[in-house]
């Protein structure tokens, strides 16, 4: 269980001023959870995760990992060791010349013994589906190729959480498909955590649960529906509701009786099919 | 018409082992004040494109023409060239450098020999146009600005020089709901109020089908479609999911229902057209 108690984070402006980029933060993310964590640019999402594998530590309050304390530096590796992070950007997390050299470096650091790397970075990249590109440089993939690579690099070390902030903001569109489709698969079938900060309101849409932040607080925490239901909170926090909801709220002013909110196509499909 | 592009191929490390072909044989005309979209996934070559269209980087085959002048035959007026086409990578933020937000601004024209006092108007002018207060903000730290704002700014240094068309690469990523719906509307303004032409790229095919007036479809290296949004999304539905575009939800919901048999129009693009279509049907079924 990863595990905030009243976390705030504050950081020093160029005048000296104290900002309080998290207040009072308490939340609790079970293992096996599918969590999308939205709020505007500057709501403190990105603080937030990095707390989690110890990158930020807080400036009150406690973040425990399977109940080890991000504060304590004997066990900040081995949490590590079981949270894996994607950020948006893979170019800046890929170092090796091969894809799979890539994967294996966090292996041959904790000096993991030849034939086991081995095994590790073929399970991973079966995954993430590269096994035809082991040996490419990671630097002639693709966008969506190059953020899956990131993604087994963090699986071989055997994670059990995996934290991806924004990982498909630089992604076109099929690139953010598959990436959220084995995000789902990772969940389902490998049982691994997934905490995963998003823009995109029809991604957050696909969660179980959804954590809304706003100038550092989490201002409500509910599934997709209960969230998207709140459009006009949701409005004052610079977000949305996904696009099709968006109709589905206007369809119901206009007298029809469906639900306002209905997350994605299938669903509008199926409702719509009772009057048309 | 303005910029004329006449059987352009680029390729990258040209007759070398690692030869890339980029573009091939692009045939494009923009007009001024047309609004133009571009998508296509990844690698595609669109970015290769934007950087040609105001010849940062030269055709290795072809010809590029501004006002019908051939910009790599007359090297003396690429910088002018460059004036009349202002480019706005994607991120634009990580470029920022300047103390204060005047004089990121002002950096452009500056260089590009503007009097001192004539800059002030410059700043001003440009701050305006994206919707900024120039009091407020001038002497603000680039670097304390919220994601969206940093866009603007961006925007606003380009406007500075005061170019005829702007390129923008993906000016939306990353940002919230709302920060993108307020840079849109600038760039909307930009458009409409101050007569720019616009080419755009984005994955975003909601914002492309709400805003371009025409869309180009590129894929690995070409032009395979250059049509209004409404005809892209009516009729080549079925080849933008092939090269792996999405679609406007919206979209999608109209065609899945066309596809099983329901007698809706498809290409519909936005929730309020969509919206009546769903209403003008449900009203016809209960006759």
């Amino acid at each position: 269980m990863i595990e905030f108690k009243n976390v705030t984070h504050f950081y020093n402006t160029e005048q000296n001023e104290k900002i309080a980029s998290l207040s009072g933060i308490n939340l609790k993310i079970h293992k096996g959870d599918f969590v999308a964590i939205i709020g505007a640019n500057g709501s403190g999402k990105s603080t937030l995760v990095k707390h989690i594998n110890g990158l930020l530590l807080p400036s009150k309050g406690e973040v425990l990992v399977e109940n080890l304390n991000t504060r304590d530096m004997e066990e900040v590796w081995n949490i590590r060791k079981q949270v894996g992070m994607v950020f948006q950007n893979p170019d800046n997390q890929l170092i090796a010349t091969t894809v799979e050299d890539d994967i294996a470096f966090g292996l041959e650091n904790i000096g993991i013994k030849a034939k086991e790397m081995g095994e590790r970075v073929d399970w991973a990249l079966n995954i993430v589906g590269l096994n035809g590109l082991r040996n490419s440089e990671p630097h002639l993939l693709s966008g969506g190729q190059k953020q899956r690579v990131v993604i087994a690099g963090a699986l071989a070390m055997n994670t059990s959480y995996l934290i991806l902030d924004e990982p498909t903001s630089m992604l076109d569109p099929k690139g953010r498909k598959n990436i959220l489709e084995i995000v789902k698969d990772l969940n389902k079938k490998e049982s691994i955590t997934i905490v995963y900060i998003t823009q995109f309101m029809s991604e957050a849409a696909q969660f179980d649960k959804i954590f809304v932040l706003d100038k550092g607080r989490i201002v409500l925490e509910d599934s997709p529906k209960k969230v998207f239901d709140k459009a006009e909170q949701l409005l004052g926090l610079s977000l949305e509701v996904p696009q099709i909801t968006r109709l589905a709220r206007e369809l119901v002013k206009s007298g029809l009786d469906i639900p306002g909110n209905i997350l994605n196509e299938d669903e509008m499909v199926k409702y719509l099919c009772l009057y048309i | 018409m303005f910029i004329h592009l006449k059987d352009v191929s680029y390729t990258y490390n040209l007759n070398m082992p690692f030869e890339t072909v980029a573009l091939k044989g692009i045939n494009l005309k923009v007009n001024r004040g047309e609004f133009i979209g571009i998508i296509g996934h990844t690698g595609c070559g669109k970015t290769t494109l934007l950087q040609l269209l105001n010849g940062l980087i030269e055709p290795t085959k072809g010809q590029i023409f501004i006002e019908n002048i051939d910009i790599h035959k007359n090297k003396k007026k690429l910088k002018e060239i460059r004036k009349k086409i202002g480019l706005s990578f994607q991120y634009p933020e990580n470029q920022f450098f300047e103390e204060n937000i005047f004089k990121e601004i002002a950096f452009g024209p500056k260089n590009m020999g503007v009097a001192e006092e004539q800059l002030v108007q410059s700043v001003k002018k440009s701050l305006q146009m994206v919707d900024m207060d120039y009091q407020s903000f001038k002497d603000r730290s680039p670097f304390s600005l919220s994601g969206g704002e940093m866009r603007r700014v961006a925007i606003a240094s380009i406007l500075a020089i005061d170019p005829e068309v702007i390129i923008l690469d993906e000016p939306t990523a990353s940002l919230d709901p709302q920060s993108c719906s307020k840079l849109l509307s600038v760039i909307v303004d930009l458009y409409q109020k101050y007569h720019k032409t616009i080419i755009m790229v984005s994955h975003n095919m909601e914002i492309m089908a709400k805003l371009a007036r025409r869309i180009i479809v590129m894929e690995k290296g070409e032009i395979i479609m250059d049509d209004t949004p409404r005809n892209i999304f009516q009729k080549s539905i079925d080849r933008l999911e092939d090269i792996g575009l999405s679609l406007p939800q919206v979209t999608y919901t109209m065609y899945k229902l066309k596809k099983i048999g329901k007698p809706v129009s498809s290409g519909i693009l936005t929730v309020e057209e969509a919206k009546e279509e769903i209403l003008k049907l449900v009203n016809e079924n209960k006759k």
